[in-house]
């Protein structure tokens, strides 16, 4: 145990994901040993990240205003909408440049064991941005684990009488690798979902 | 196949043991506690990345040490592979595979296969139906490694619906109505998963069944009608001929059964095999289907856990076929679940699907669990690992046999039968306390274990 401040130090970082007693640590002592500007730049960071940064009106991605980065955008498709557990997913897919429509970040997944049912999902925000008719395309890039998968089927069973076309990601091989060694749960998956190869 | 070496680090009492194996015969010798089942437990982990006797890894680690390592030669044919497990409480195991590591552990699974004999098999014939399904799960892994991965998507969905259920039926005691919109996407989700569990279940209890019947006369010395039926709480296909039957069995069908299923041919997609023209699978069956989980339902309703419900169940679940198609068997499992929905609601537990299936078996036309005697018992518990062992060695996948205490277990008559049966596998290890249990037949590489040590004898 260190003295006061240096051990609150540790405590607190000691909390959060990733980060044992030995990290945390080794943490507090190297910001004791930084430049004083850095820790303040780190500090005011922190502060920030939890008194300006705020969740966007329609999409419920973070955003320093009232609207995200791309709701705000005119460019993007108004009429795509790819619908994510957590902001994070938006980042990975945004990087892929693929994706030129807008998002809808649910906030989670449905899990009775942790509690999460559909009212603690951003569904009833999603079904609404629907109701003008502008939206025709839903995909459908929840996780592709057993809470993601049955998330989509349950906002597919929600959305689908509205007459959207209503896609779920392909879950299948990882390029530049070889067939033989994918798992074989993947390339099972990678089997259901193949496609015709157009000559 | 076979292990030519077997080297621990700090695994259960062993500090450091480097020993080298070979093909056929080896019996390792030494009073209780000396460290004989360490061994068999270490090459049971190479082979399914887990326990027979634990099921979290701390206690396989060397009291005082951080981690295990368990490493182990395996020949097949011509070809040798390396694996080598490091065991650390806690975190993931670390394995290489010839000294590149690899991404995931699953990944080795299948490498090295194992068929154990222990004394505590005596629960597979009367113990809890949880012990059959295991071995039918486990069985199912260790040939087809892909199955894993279908067993722990199943046990998630059913987690996660037995929660919902908890948690409505909750509300609804408290007055409230309960949140159930997404229980018919779990039913669908675990129709899926079940479907496909169920399918694979029913294939290789009809690959093993001629196979039991003949190990079980090999081991019993008289040819006694053996049954192995699979008792669902999913109803299929109701009619007569299918139903029910220890009788049946006793007609003594020759391996051509399996063969007609196409689950010899392959095993790992039996659901593909149905034959749509004699095949069950048709509207109208799954129609008489629906009726009959009707009864069947309201019949466990009262009390899903006695004898009673299960033998009802059973009466119509045993019907089920090998060569229904895993799609009418996804519908039979949402017509169950559909059926006792509010019993489900109101105990909050989900009472349809594997999960709560069992396998029927039978000596003489009489159920073995509660019927047969010490001896029978014995001799149908070694005549499921015996025909695993076969069904493994149909495969083309020799596993090694793993004799663990087991010949003290039985009569002397038994004891001879087995080791007939089994000395012309490619490698048998065998422990006991005393030289007198092990029959002169598994005459073989003697080593003795004394307190950690293990020496080669004589």
């Amino acid at each position: 145990m260190y003295e006061g401040i240096v051990q609150d130090v540790i405590d607190e970082l000691g909390q959060l994901p990733g980060i044992g007693p030995k990290s945390a640590q080794r943490i507090a002592f190297h910001l004791l040993a930084a430049d004083p500007a850095d820790v303040r730049r780190l500090a005011s960071a922190l502060t920030e990240l939890k008194e300006k940064v705020r969740f966007c009106r329609i999409c419920f991605n973070v955003a320093q205003s009232e609207l995200c980065r791309i709701c705000s955008d005119p460019r993007r498709d108004p009429t795509s909408i790819c619908v994510v557990e957590e902001s994070k997913d938006v980042v990975a897919i945004e990087r892929t440049r693929e994706f030129r429509g807008k998002y809808h970040v649910l906030g989670g997944a449905i899990n009775p064991i942790g509690g999460v049912g559909p009212d603690d999902l951003h569904i009833r925000e999603l079904v609404a941005r629907l109701a003008d008719g502008t939206v025709t395309e839903i995909i459908l890039a929840t996780d592709p684990n057993t809470e993601g998968e049955v998330t989509a089927s349950y906002l597919a069973r929600q959305i689908g009488p509205m007459g959207l076309t209503v896609t779920r990601l392909a879950s299948g091989l990882p390029m530049g690798g070889d067939l033989e060694w994918a798992d074989e749960v993947t390339l099972g998956r990678a089997f259901e979902g193949r496609r015709i190869v157009s000559a | 196949m076979h292990l030519t070496h077997l080297s621990l680090t700090d695994f259960r009492s062993y500090a450091r043991l480097d020993l080298v194996l070979e093909p056929g015969v080896t019996t390792f010798v030494g009073s209780n506690g000396q460290g004989k089942t360490n061994l068999i437990e270490a090459i049971g982990f190479v082979a399914t990345l887990g326990s027979h006797r634990v099921a979290n890894d701390a206690p396989l680690v060397r009291e005082g040490c951080g981690q295990a390592v368990v490493r182990a030669r395996i020949v097949r044919g011509d070809r040798a592979a390396l694996v080598e497990m490091q065991i650390v409480p806690g975190k993931a195991n670390r394995v290489r595979l010839n000294r590149a590591p690899v991404a995931r552990a699953r990944d080795v699974a299948g490498l090295l296969a194992t068929v154990l004999f222990a004394p505590e098999d005596l629960a597979l014939v009367k113990g809890d139906p949880a012990e059959r399904r295991r071995f039918l799960d486990d069985l199912l892994v260790a040939r087809s490694p892909r199955m894993a991965a279908v067993q722990s998507d199943y046990d998630r969905v059913l987690k996660q619906r037995s929660a919902l259920l908890r948690s409505a039926g909750a509300a609804r005691r408290a007055g409230g109505r309960g949140d159930l919109r997404t229980l018919d996407v779990w039913d669908r989700h675990l129709a899926d998963h079940g479907a496909e569990l169920l399918a694979a279940r029913l294939a290789l209890v009809e690959e093993l069944r001629p196979r039991v019947e003949s190990a079980y006369a090999a081991v019993a010395g008289q040819d006694a009608p053996t049954g192995i039926e699979y008792r669902s709480t999913v109803t299929l296909d109701s009619s007569p001929d299918r139903a029910l039957s220890p009788g049946r069995a006793g007609l003594g069908e020759p391996d051509g059964d399996a063969g007609r299923n196409g689950t010899g041919a392959s095993p790992n997609h039996p659901s593909g095999s149905g034959d749509p023209a004699s095949g069950n699978g048709g509207a109208g069956d799954t129609e008489v289907g629906d009726t009959e989980v009707g009864d069947t339902g309201t019949g466990r309703a009262g009390d899903g856990r006695t004898e009673a419900g299960r033998a009802e169940v059973g009466h119509g679940g045993g019907a089920v076929g090998g060569a229904a198609t895993r799609v009418a068997l996804e519908e039979a499992i949402l017509a169950g679940l559909a059926a006792v929905r509010t019993q489900e609601i109101e105990r909050g537990v989900t009472l349809v699907g594997p999960h709560r299936d069992d396998l029927l078996l039978s000596v003489n036309g009489r159920p073995a669990r509660g019927y047969a005697s010490h001896g029978e018992s014995w001799s149908l518990a070694l005549a499921l690992r015996l025909a695993s062992f076969e069904l493994l060695r149909a495969d083309d996948r020799e596993p090694v046999l793993l004799l663990d205490d087991v010949f003290a277990e039985l009569d002397t008559r038994r004891r001879v039968r087995l080791a007939a049966l089994v000395a012309d596998a490619e490698q048998v290890l065998v422990t006991a306390a005393v030289d007198a249990d092990v029959p002169a037949e598994l005459a073989g590489v003697r080593f003795e274990v004394v307190s950690g040590e293990v020496c080669r004898a004589g």
